[in-house]
């Protein structure tokens, strides 16, 4: 087996406060080169802060992220930098990640420059060879952001991320403010990209389907902890833990003849910064099985009988629900 | 045949655009029909104008800069809205036609207490005293599924969660129970566990209620779980009506066809996405002929030049704007 071009330990990110919210609470997760691990969760899950906090544009609490042999949080300034060429982040919102007043050709410009990766000479040949690379027409280069529509900026903010070369990209829901035809072109541009590149993701997003399409493993979270994860074939056919079951039953399919045996959770997502006791699930979950265990001994995420490579956080996830 | 309860005939919205350059046509000459206690879906992507429609059957169109043109028609019981008096208007809306919008955050007022916000209505339309239209609120918040309702009554909206503020949202529109319920993309804003439980308390509300629902959504799973009949539009028209089935068995329109093949569906393995090439056109510059023609990959000379009326398909409650209803044969092969 090749060894991960990222490896995350016990990572945990809490914001002060009384108490504290615990936004991620000890996440583990590898992505092998070339693969995309998508990260799945509802709102106030903690997977964008996950994202952030692998780049250190959030500085963690505690644990440990090594990428392609470093160790990123022990790194002074200078390496740092030099290891966010390596290592890039496509946001969900182009519009407000993108400077309004600078033309796409500087947006595109503006990295090259920092990083000397081409003579002056060169600039404007790199620039538009990204734009060609993303889909986009040269001409795009002399244009304002607010010139765009929601699918051209984030091709832009794509195309600002490869300008550097990186090996990895954080995509932190990259299509989700985008209609469902162009969701599709931003998709495939995404997985073209990385085919071309050999690029390896970290692909956050709330939308399950979405995350079908792109994924190689899927890992889930709740209350900033991963209460499964597997490689995504396997996910999508036999979910283990009751959340990940309640949230594919639940994504509303274009079928209206699918059979619907939608399990409905009942009441909101707990507050981060008063995770319940035990099992952060256990008051939504609608397991058979539930017990006093539940309610006081918080499951680790382990193996299940499935295979080594099915992990989920659940007393009872073999048990059928 | 019934009757149908509220009927729009040719309406247009137009906007006079910000630098007064243009004329967005918005909303460009839509008509159809909601039946008594049935759902029908309008689906479209941003732009389309579906929630600009939804608006113009309440008059909720701020003029200037926009304007329902001349000659549209909105019916509701057989009255115009469009040429009612403001007062006959106001006696109707909110009370017979609610809405529930999207984000409930910010329809909502800050400053009230939700008891407060629900009440309103059933105090203006129905003449009710503070007191019983209190006892109202808690009654609406129980049936929309509040727990505690006697105590959550005195709640602020900053101090509920998006879903409960949706509840809300659905308990204010519902209070004087009205005959038809607008739902402007009534759960985008929700994560999908409680988008599940907003669906499923819509359709508990409107088999208990018996209300028509104009359900206003871009999420075509949202629509083959919850409407009757859909109405897809594109670029300020309708392009395709069908029933719910018939529209997800058979779409005729290319670009309902693209739209159904660029979801990412939750049962189909890693793969390529189908995308429909291009954007949508900008509203002050709809293409000439069929407004999808620059995306369509069958377009020919016609559709280039001549605008494609609905055209039906059998018994007529399947139809399409697209030439290729009466020549098929152009159809292209899937590639």
């Amino acid at each position: 087996m090749t060894a991960p071009l990222l490896d995350v330990q016990d990572l945990v990110k809490h914001y002060p406060g009384r108490p504290p919210v615990r936004a991620v609470d000890g996440v583990s997760l590898t992505i092998a080169p070339g693969q995309t691990l998508g990260l799945v969760g509802e709102s106030g899950s903690g997977k964008s802060t996950v994202g952030r906090t692998i780049l250190r544009l959030q500085e963690p609490t505690a644990g440990r992220v090594v990428f392609d042999g470093e160790d990123v949080f022990a790194l002074g300034t200078a390496p740092l930098r030099a290891l966010r060429r390596r290592m890039q982040i496509v946001f969900q919102d182009p519009y407000s990640s993108l400077n309004p007043r600078m033309t796409v050709g500087r947006t595109l410009r503006e990295p090259l420059e920092i990083h000397r990766l081409a003579p002056p000479a060169q600039m404007e040949a790199r620039v538009t060879a990204l734009l060609d690379e993303v889909g986009l027409d040269p001409a795009f280069a002399g244009r304002y952001p607010h010139e765009l529509s929601g699918g051209q900026r984030q091709r832009v903010g794509i195309a600002r991320a490869l300008s550097v070369e990186p090996r990895f990209i954080v995509c932190d829901e990259p299509v989700s403010a985008l209609d469902v035809s162009v969701q599709a072109q931003v998709l495939n541009l995404l997985a073209d990209l990385q085919q071309k590149r050999s690029l390896t993701y970290l692909f956050i997003a709330h939308d399950l389907a979405v995350v079908r399409h792109i994924a190689d493993q899927v890992a889930v979270m709740y209350l900033g902890r991963i209460v499964e994860r597997a490689p995504a074939a396997v996910i999508y056919a036999a979910p283990r833990h009751p959340y990940t079951r309640a949230l594919l039953s639940a994504v509303p399919e274009p079928n209206p003849r699918a059979a619907r045996a939608r399990i409905v959770l009942s009441g909101d997502i707990p507050s981060p910064a008063h995770p319940p006791a035990g099992c952060p699930f256990h008051p939504r979950c609608p397991h058979p099985k539930k017990n006093d265990r539940c309610r006081t001994e918080a499951p680790a995420l382990r193996a299940t009988s499935d295979s080594p490579a099915h992990l989920a956080a659940c007393h009872f996830a073999e048990e059928p629900m | 045949m019934t009757e149908p309860l509220l009927r729009v005939r040719d309406l247009k919205t137009y906007f006079v655009t910000e630098q007064g350059r243009g004329t967005a046509r918005a909303v460009d000459g839509v008509s159809f029909e909601l039946y008594p206690g049935e759902t029908l879906g309008i689906v479209g992507e941003s732009g389309c104008g579906k929630t600009v429609t939804s608006l113009s059957i309440l008059r909720l169109i701020p003029e200037p800069p926009g304007h329902i043109r001349p000659g549209s028609v909105i019916e509701f019981e057989g009255r115009n809205l469009l040429t009612l008096a403001p007062a006959e208007l106001r006696a109707i809306r909110g009370n017979q036609i609610a809405m529930v919008f999207q984000e409930p955050m910010t329809s909502l007022n800050p400053v009230f207490t939700v008891g407060d916000q629900i009440a309103e209505a059933a105090i203006i339309h129905q003449g009710l005293s503070r007191k019983a239209a209190r006892a109202r609120a808690i009654e609406m918040l129980t049936l929309v599924g509040f727990p505690d309702p006697a105590e959550r009554v005195d709640d602020y909206p900053h101090q509920l969660s998006g879903g409960m503020r949706q509840r809300v949202m659905i308990a204010m529109a519902l209070v004087c129970h009205p005959k038809v319920l607008i739902a402007d993309e009534p759960t985008t804003a929700l994560d999908v566990t409680i988008q599940a439980q907003i669906l499923e308390l819509l359709d508990r509300l409107q088999a208990e209620l018996g209300m028509a629902v104009l359900l206003i959504t871009h999420d075509l799973g949202v629509v083959a779980g919850q409407a009757d009949r859909v109405v897809v539009m594109y670029a300020g028209q309708v392009v395709e009506t069908a029933s719910t089935t018939g529209l997800f068995d058979g779409p005729l329109h290319p670009y309902t066809e693209g739209l159904m093949a660029a979801v990412p569906r939750i049962d189909a393995p890693k793969s390529r996405l189908q995308a429909i090439p291009g954007q949508v056109p900008a509203a002050t510059a709809w293409p000439s002929g069929c407004r999808f023609h620059p995306r369509c990959p069958h377009a020919w000379t016609k559709c280039t030049i001549e605008e494609p009326p609905l055209l039906g398909l059998g018994d007529g409650d399947h139809t399409a704007r697209c030439w290729l209803v009466q020549e098929p044969g152009r159809r292209k092969p899937k590639t």
